[in-house]
């Protein structure tokens, strides 16, 4: 496999599994890995966590590790331009790089808040720079107002409170976490910040953020005014596909690609939040922006891509979690939401278990502090179980809990 | 192969739980705990997996 070139685009978590497996699978072509922060690749759930209560960052990798044993030539800094599909070719400014294999995983980028851009204190939470003005204006204890009540923001109200800080979420919707968990679900998880001390608005929008250089107060559309030091917007993100406009692969929302993560383009593959994929296991295209879709996908991808004659599918339930004050919210498969059962616990306590039915399957799970029991049904959801095979287990798990 | 468990750095999200069943399991603490220390022949791929599976690289194997 010498001499051919693996050319990797986006140096996050997909980007960074893509490297290392093509290197496991005995790849020993090069291999470059485009980034377009100047950081090595780090890990991106903690920026909304531990990290701004003031834990430590490191790199997923040392230098060295990546450029001696991995032998990834790194070029980061600055973010790819243009694909040629044709000359096989991708631009990063002024550099070109030619490649055989192409795994894409630029990922996706924070929305931000429409004319906002000259103030200073406004700020989105998707990298390492972005999270560490966040921590370093809770250092300073800003008044904080958070625009959208998903789970970045939900998260950045959290570390503010733990701090004792005063802090607002605003929310467009009458309620939060619909599409990621269905309306009931997303009312239950909400109430946790009532319960911990932070102000949820939902149903008003923010009509102007104001401020003389910096932030100074948000407008809501209700006439509510807020003061502000520090606003953070976390209302979503969208793939990051800017720089392949006119390259001729399927874009929808995210590169388009079959279940092997291929994009029908010989060669080109995607991985990540950027990926629109096939997924086996629900019948479905998805795109993702989970931790654990990004790490096996950005793997499959390099394998693939290296190897596309013996390509296999990408199968998953999807999996993410999110840390709100001192509870663990869970969810795994998908939230198709044809009726949700609460099995365990109180929607309106510190700890509770809804399943997701469509059809007669079991289709998802949500936890709250159930870190015994999401596992094993996202194992049921993977093997296919009914949603009467769910209520059973719910009922031998509870029962066993019972006797205890 | 014996797992081994980094326990400053799991937090108990039970990927590896979902992974490899026979080996891992979150408990009704939220603690993980080793079903077995010794991986079989069976076992050896959902392991691999849950360890490159784990957000916080707490696991490894040692031979």
């Amino acid at each position: 496999m010498s001499g051919r070139r693996l050319v990797v685009v986006g140096a996050s978590l997909a980007g960074l599994r893509a490297v290392e497996a093509a290197r496991k699978s005995g790849f020993d072509g090069s291999v470059v890995l485009i980034g377009a922060e100047p950081h090595l690749p780090y890990d991106r759930p903690p920026l909304s966590k531990a990290f701004l209560d003031g834990a430590d960052l490191p790199a997923f990798r040392t230098e060295e590790v990546l450029r001696d044993e991995l032998g990834v030539r790194l070029a980061l800094g600055a973010p790819a331009t243009a694909l040629d599909t044709a000359a096989r070719v991708v631009r990063a400014g002024e550099r070109e790089f030619g490649y055989d294999a192409l795994v894409i995983a630029t990922g996706a980028a924070a929305r931000t808040l429409p004319g906002t851009g000259g103030l200073t204190g406004v700020h989105t939470l998707r990298t390492r720079d972005d999270a560490l003005a966040v921590r370093s204006a809770l250092d300073d204890g800003a008044r904080t107002v958070v625009v959208g009540a998903g789970f970045i923001g939900s998260e950045v109200a959290s570390a503010a409170r733990k701090r004792g800080l005063d802090v607002t979420i605003v929310e467009a919707l009458p309620t939060p976490l619909v599409r990621a968990v269905g309306a009931a679900m997303g009312r239950a998880c909400a109430a946790l910040h009532a319960r911990n001390g932070t102000t949820l608005r939902c149903g008003t929008g923010v009509a102007a953020v104001e401020g003389d250089g910096r932030v100074e107060r948000v407008r809501l559309t209700d006439g509510t005014v807020l003061p502000a030091d520090l606003v953070v917007a976390g209302i979503g993100a969208v793939p990051a596909t800017g720089w392949l406009a006119g390259a001729g692969l399927p874009l929808d929302d995210g590169v388009v690609c079959d279940e092997t993560l291929f994009t029908g383009v010989p060669g080109v593959y995607a991985a990540g939040d950027v990926a629109r994929w096939h997924n086996p296991a629900f019948g479905r295209p998805m795109r993702l922006e989970h931790w654990t879709s990004a790490a096996e996908q950005g793997a499959v991808a390099a394998r693939n891509a290296l190897d596309p004659a013996n390509a296999k599918p990408y199968s998953t339930v999807p999996y993410f979690w999110s840390d709100w004050y001192d509870s663990r919210i869970q969810f795994v498969g998908v939230p198709a939401a044809e009726e949700v059962r609460v099995v365990d616990g109180d929607p309106g306590g510190h700890r509770f278990v809804a399943l997701y039915r469509e059809g007669d399957r079991l289709a998802g799970a949500l936890t709250l502090n159930g870190q015994p029991q999401i596992m094993k049904y996202r194992a049921l959801i993977m093997r296919g179980a009914s949603w009467a095979d769910g209520l059973e287990f719910a009922d031998r798990r509870r029962a066993a809990l019972k006797t205890a | 192969m014996k797992i081994i468990v980094d326990r400053s750095a799991c937090t108990g999200l039970g990927i590896c739980e979902s992974l490899a069943p026979n080996c891992f399991e979150v408990d009704d603490a939220g603690d993980l705990i080793l079903l077995t220390e010794t991986v079989s022949e069976e076992d050896l791929e959902g392991v691999r997996q849950a360890i490159e599976g784990c957000p916080t690289e707490a696991l490894r194997l040692e031979s």
